[in-house]
């Protein structure tokens, strides 16, 4: 049987990670599972949690007015799914929601900062392997940003 | 001497060429496919080579070869509708006359790519010279490992060859992945740069090969990544694109540092041109 453990510790996003990180996290770990269409958080929401997807894909979204929403990106299996909780005021900035049947680990972010500032060297870990994941998203929104297959680009 | 002018005199004549399909792709972008009136076997090319068409009375443009290399019967190119002769170009009815010059340049290197992995990473209209590639490895299954085709479109509406990336993805060792830079919500595909696509491709950076073709700045970013997923440089291979007149190496106008794109490319090995990509003056 996969342990809650087990999974965190498999996930792309926690690769290499220290046993006694592991442990500290799946205190904060639970599964779930989001239909598709469902919006597992909202924009302006506060942000209290963050996931570990293990299967289906998340549309992160835009609301415009009088407009569908605009999908800016899309996270799926092996990719980690909201960072707000980390940083203050821990407010979703956009919505996310399950274009497919996804399955996750959710983080309790309130857990996990609580952790972390009792334990800087977890901090420090967590903060260095989402610098990356923000790098990466700000790299691929840039591009976007470039319209670089636009007529005359 | 002679010989010489000769065959260059013969490379710069255009064919009358009769449009048999107009196939919307895009709301800018057509494949058309042109014929030989008298139905002569002679437009055998290799994969990511380029004709010159000629609108007459308008001009030419060059224009990769999108179609099958094994159906030499006819030519099929995909143009994107951005200036008058290509305007004009799409704008050709059936049985209209095209002028064909070609076909011209270095292509793909698909023999040196036999027995290994084919990556194919395109972006916007860099699918179409790719397209002769995807159908020589799905052709000729055995002599090539897995085929994985990553794509990048501006929106889901701006996808070229929608059905066949669809029937290209149900083949055997195939994977076809897709994004676009804006999604609306009924798109249920990837969105994102073309990169983001890596970390869900089944690559085996040590057996395989990676052509590219797509805005310069697009195919740099690839060329990093497929780096640092441990492609050596030796395999990877580019498409350039500048501003081809002669199609010969006569004119300079496609000058790129010491090459001529329209005759040493326009596919050239990573290793030669990665060091004048990021060149502004270039």
């Amino acid at each position: 049987m996969e342990t809650l453990e087990r999974i965190i510790a498999e996930h792309p996003f926690f690769a290499g990670l220290a046993a006694h990180y592991t442990d500290l996290l799946t205190g904060c770990a639970s599964n779930v599972r989001f239909d598709a269409g469902t919006y597992i958080f909202k924009e302006a929401e506060e942000a209290n949690e963050f996931y570990l997807i293990r299967g289906g894909k998340v549309a992160i979204e835009v609301f415009a007015p009088q407009r569908e929403p605009i999908t800016l990106a899309t996270v799926g299996e092996g990719e980690i799914l909201g960072w707000s909780w980390l940083v203050p005021p821990y407010q979703q900035r956009f919505h996310g929601r399950a274009i497919v049947p996804v399955r996750a680990i959710a983080l309790n972010g309130k857990c996990l900062r609580t952790k972390c500032e009792q334990n800087h060297d977890l901090g420090y870990e967590m903060l260095k392997r989402f610098a990356g994941i923000m790098e990466q998203r700000l790299e691929s929104t840039l591009f976007q940003l470039l319209d670089v297959y636009a007529v005359g680009r | 001497m002679t010989t010489v002018v000769a065959a260059s005199t013969q490379s710069m004549l255009p064919h009358p060429y009769a449009v048999q399909q107009v196939l919307k792709e895009t709301a800018d972008t057509f494949t058309l496919t042109l014929g030989q009136p008298n139905g002569v076997d002679a437009n055998r090319f290799q994969p990511g080579q380029f004709s010159m068409l000629w609108v007459f009375g308008v001009g030419e443009v060059p224009i990769s070869i999108s179609g099958d290399p094994d159906e030499p019967d006819h030519l099929v190119y995909t143009v994107r509708s951005v200036g008058e002769a290509t305007q004009m170009l799409v704008s050709r009815r059936v049985g209209e006359a095209v002028g064909v010059r070609g076909p011209f340049g270095k292509g793909w290197p698909v023999k040196e790519a036999e027995g290994r992995d084919v990556v194919i990473i395109a972006g916007g209209i860099g699918l179409a010279p790719l397209r002769p590639v995807i159908y020589e490895v799905l052709h000729n299954r055995q002599k090539y490992g897995r085929l994985v085709v990553l794509y990048g479109a501006r929106s889901p509406h701006d996808r070229l060859y929608r059905t066949q990336l669809a029937d290209w993805a149900r083949q055997r060792d195939t994977q076809v992945l897709v994004t676009t830079d804006f999604g609306g919500s009924s798109w249920r595909g990837h969105v994102g740069a073309v990169t983001t696509l890596f970390k869900y491709a089944r690559l085996q950076p040590e057996r395989s090969v990676a052509f590219t073709c797509g805005p310069e700045i697009m195919m740099r970013f690839v060329v990093r990544d497929l780096q640092t997923l441990g492609l050596a440089r030796e395999n990877i291979y580019l498409s350039m694109e500048r501003n081809m007149k002669c199609a010969v190496g006569f004119c300079g106008h496609c000058q790129y540092g010491p090459h001529f794109v329209c005759k040493d490319g326009p596919i050239f090995p990573y290793e030669r041109v990665g060091s004048l990509l990021g060149k502004y003056e270039l």
